[in-house]
C-alpha cells in the first residue's frame, strides 16, 4: 500500500514531456492505420514539430502511447536524419553537400556560414538561433548551390545574398 | 521556347504555369483534366493495363521496368486480395536529379488522376503519395489538391458514379535515400526503419501491411492521364526511338543554362547537352557526364550522340535513370566528384547488408586519401575489387551497385586523374 502510494506520488511528481495536445494529435493519426506502431514515425513528427526535437523522455512517453518498446522507437529516430534527438536552435540551416552543389562550389557557402556564425555541423549559435546540418540533394540542382533554412528553399547562392538571408531569421 | 524538338508535343508540362503556381483543380479540367479518369471509369481494369502496356511506358523513377508489366502482377480476379494499394513514389532524392520536383508542384492533379487511374486498374482501394521532407511546396499544393479532389468527388467513395472506391494519403517523410527503393518506402510507411526487404515476394504479392501493392514514380503516374486520353499508338509516337512518350530531362554543373526539359524520349545526348543546356558555361571545357543521376556510369565526349533512351544510354555502358544530366568540367577534380558521391551512399546505406555497410565507408576513406595526397597505387586496385566486390547480386539491394557506376566508370575513363593524385601526392586541382 505504501509502496503504491510512494510510487503514484512519484509517478505524479514527474514532469510530461508530451502535452495533452500532442498526445490527442498522435492518437487521431494511429487512427488511420491497421498497427498502432506504425504511427511511430508520424508520433516522432508530431513531437519534434511541438518541441522541436525529441528527447529521451519524449521517446519514452510515446513507447508507451504506441504499445511499442523504448528502443524500438528509438532504433526508428536514430535511423532518420530528420528526426532531431538532439537540441535544436530556432532556425536549423541544411547545406546540400551533393554533387550538383559540390561542383558549384557549396564548400565556399559552408565555409562562410561557419564563419559567421561560428559554429560547425551539428552545433547551435549562442541563444539558440541557428543550428548547421548538412543534408542531400536538395532536388533543386539547377539552381545550385542551394540551402534550406526551415522549410525555406534559397538557390543560386553566394556568399553576398548569404548575409541578408541570415538577417531575415531572428 | 523549346522549338527545336520534331514532335511539339509535351503532354507533361504543357500546361504548367510559368511562374510553377499550381493548377488548381477548376484550372487542371479546363485542360482536359479528369476526363481520362471518367474514361477509364468505363473500362474494364484489365483493358487499362492493356493499354498502359501497349504504351512502352516505362518506369521513370530510374529502373525503367514496364508499368504495364508491373501492373499485370497484381492478382484483380474474384478470389483477389481485398485490400491492395498503390503508393506513388515521390521521394526523389537521387543526387543530380529535380525532374519530379516540377510535377509535383505544378500540376499534382494530373499525378493524383494517374493514381486514381491507376489503382482503378490493380483495383486498389488505398493510395498513398509518399514524398520526401525537403518538397515542402510540393506537401502544401498537394494536401490542398487531395482535399479538391475528395470535394470534387474524384476520391472517397463512388468515384463519379462507378461504385469504385479510392481513398488517398499524403506520407510526408523524414529524410534518408534510401526510402526511395520500393520495399524500404513501404518498410517507412509501415513506421519502420527504411531497410529493404528480401525479394520475392515482391510487393505485387506482399507489399504494404502484407497487401499486394504497386509502387510507381510521380512522372509515371503523371503519363497515365494522357495515355488513357491519346493511346498506345499516341504515346509510342512522341518518342524518338519507339520507347515510348517523353522525359523529362535536366542538366547541372557548369553548363550555360542549367534547367530542366520536356522533351520526346531519345533525344541524343548533344541535342540535350548543347541544344538545350547551351553547351559548357564560359571557360569551362567538357569532360564526361553522369546521364541520369549520381548512380549511373560516367559518358565520354564520343558518347555524346548516343539517344537518352533506356535501350541506348544501357548499350552504351551506362544507365537513363532519372534523365538529369550531371556534367563535369575540365576545372573540376573527377576523383573528387567519385568522393562526393562515394560519401553521399556510404552515409545513406542503411547498413543492413555487410558489403554495402563495410565497402561504402572503405572506397570513401580510399578516395579521401586520394584527395588529400596520401593515396597509393594499390589503393587502385582496392577501388577496382570494391566495384565487384558490390556488383548487382552480391548486396541486398541496388544502393551499393548504383554506388559503384560512378566509380567504376571513373577508373575506366579518368586513370591518369587517380594516378596523377598518388605520384603528385596531392588532389592537382587544389
Amino acid at each position: 500500500m505504501f509502496y503504491q502510494m510512494l510510487t503514484a506520488k512519484i509517478f505524479y511528481m514527474t514532469e510530461k514531456i508530451l502535452t495533452s495536445e500532442d498526445i490527442t494529435e498522435i492518437e487521431k493519426v494511429f487512427q488511420h492505420f491497421p498497427l498502432k506502431s506504425a504511427a511511430c514515425i508520424e508520433g516522432l513528427k508530431i513531437i519534434q514539430k511541438n518541441h522541436r526535437w525529441v528527447s529521451d523522455d519524449a521517446v519514452k512517453e510515446l513507447a508507451e502511447i504506441l504499445e511499442m518498446s523504448p528502443a524500438a522507437i528509438d532504433s526508428v529516430a536514430t535511423y532518420y536524419s530528420l528526426i532531431f534527438r538532439r537540441p535544436v536552435g530556432r532556425h536549423v540551416i541544411f547545406v546540400c553537400d551533393s554533387v550538383s552543389c559540390w561542383i558549384m562550389g557549396y564548400d565556399g557557402i559552408l565555409n562562410h556560414l561557419k564563419k559567421k556564425l561560428q559554429i560547425s555541423y551539428g552545433e547551435t549559435t549562442s541563444e539558440d538561433r541557428f543550428t548547421l546540418l548538412s543534408v542531400c540533394c536538395l532536388g533543386t540542382c539547377d539552381r545550385a548551390p542551394a540551402i534550406m533554412i526551415n522549410d525555406d528553399l534559397h538557390r543560386d547562392l553566394t556568399t553576398d545574398k548569404l548575409d541578408a538571408i541570415l538577417e531575415t531569421y531572428k | 521556347m523549346y522549338s527545336i524538338s520534331d514532335n511539339p508535343e509535351k503532354p507533361l508540362t504543357q500546361h504548367i504555369k510559368h511562374d510553377g503556381a499550381r493548377l488548381t483543380l477548376k484550372e487542371y479540367e479546363s485542360t482536359g483534366g479528369y476526363q481520362a479518369l471518367k474514361k477509364a471509369l468505363q473500362m474494364n481494369p484489365a483493358e487499362i493495363t492493356r493499354i498502359v502496356l501497349d504504351s512502352g511506358l516505362k518506369g521513370r523513377g530510374g529502373a525503367g521496368f514496364s508499368t504495364g508489366k508491373k501492373w499485370s502482377t497484381i492478382d484483380i480476379s474474384e478470389n483477389a486480395a481485398p485490400i491492395k494499394y498503390l503508393v506513388a513514389n515521390a521521394d526523389e532524392m537521387e543526387p543530380g536529379s529535380f525532374k519530379d520536383r516540377f510535377l509535383l508542384e505544378g500540376n499534382p492533379h494530373q499525378l493524383i488522376e494517374g493514381i486514381i487511374i491507376g489503382a482503378y486498374a490493380i483495383q486498389a482501394s488505398f493510395s498513398y503519395v509518399f514524398l520526401r521532407w525537403a518538397y515542402h511546396l510540393a506537401g502544401k499544393v498537394l494536401t490542398q489538391s487531395i482535399q479538391e479532389a475528395y470535394e470534387a468527388g474524384y476520391l472517397g467513395k463512388n468515384i463519379a458514379g462507378s461504385g469504385f472506391n479510392l481513398d488517398m494519403s499524403l506520407h510526408i517523410s523524414v529524410g534518408r535515400y534510401m526510402c526511395g527503393e520500393e520495399t524500404a518506402l513501404l518498410n517507412a510507411l509501415e513506421g519502420k526503419r527504411a531497410n529493404p526487404r528480401a525479394k520475392p515476394p515482391y510487393p505485387s504479392n506482399s507489399g504494404l501491411f502484407g497487401k499486394p501493392t504497386i509502387v510507381n514514380n510521380v512522372e509515371t503516374l503523371s503519363n497515365v492521364p494522357h495515355i488513357i486520353n491519346n493511346g498506345a499508338d499516341w504515346f509510342l509516337k512522341l518518342s524518338k526511338t519507339g520507347e515510348g512518350g517523353t522525359k523529362l530531362y535536366g542538366a547541372s554543373g557548369k553548363v550555360r543554362k542549367p534547367g530542366l526539359w520536356e522533351l520526346p524520349l531519345g533525344i541524343s545526348l548533344r541535342e540535350l547537352f548543347e541544344d538545350h543546356a547551351g553547351g559548357m558555361a564560359d571557360g569551362y571545357q567538357f569532360r564526361g557526364v553522369l546521364p541520369g543521376g549520381g548512380s549511373t556510369d560516367f559518358l565520354l565526349e564520343e558518347h555524346l550522340d548516343v539517344p537518352m533512351d533506356y535501350a541506348s544510354v544501357a548499350k552504351a555502358g551506362s544507365r537513363l535513370g532519372t534523365g538529369t544530366i550531371i556534367v563535369l568540367d575540365d576545372k573540376t577534380c573527377p576523383v573528387g566528384m567519385v568522393h562526393n558521391l562515394e560519401r553521399f551512399f556510404a552515409q545513406e546505406s542503411c547498413g543492413w547488408c555487410t558489403p554495402c555497410r563495410e565497402g561504402l565507408p572503405w572506397t570513401t576513406k580510399i578516395l579521401n586519401a586520394l584527395e588529400t595526397g596520401t593515396g597509393k597505387t594499390e589503393d587502385l586496385n582496392v577501388l577496382e575489387f570494391h566495384t565487384h566486390y558490390m556488383a548487382p547480386g552480391n548486396t541486398f539491394c541496388a544502393l551499393a551497385p548504383g554506388a559503384m557506376e560512378p566509380l567504376q566508370s571513373a577508373l575506366k575513363y579518368f586513370k591518369t586523374d587517380f594516378e596523377m593524385h598518388i605520384n603528385e601526392h596531392k588532389c592537382p586541382w587544389k
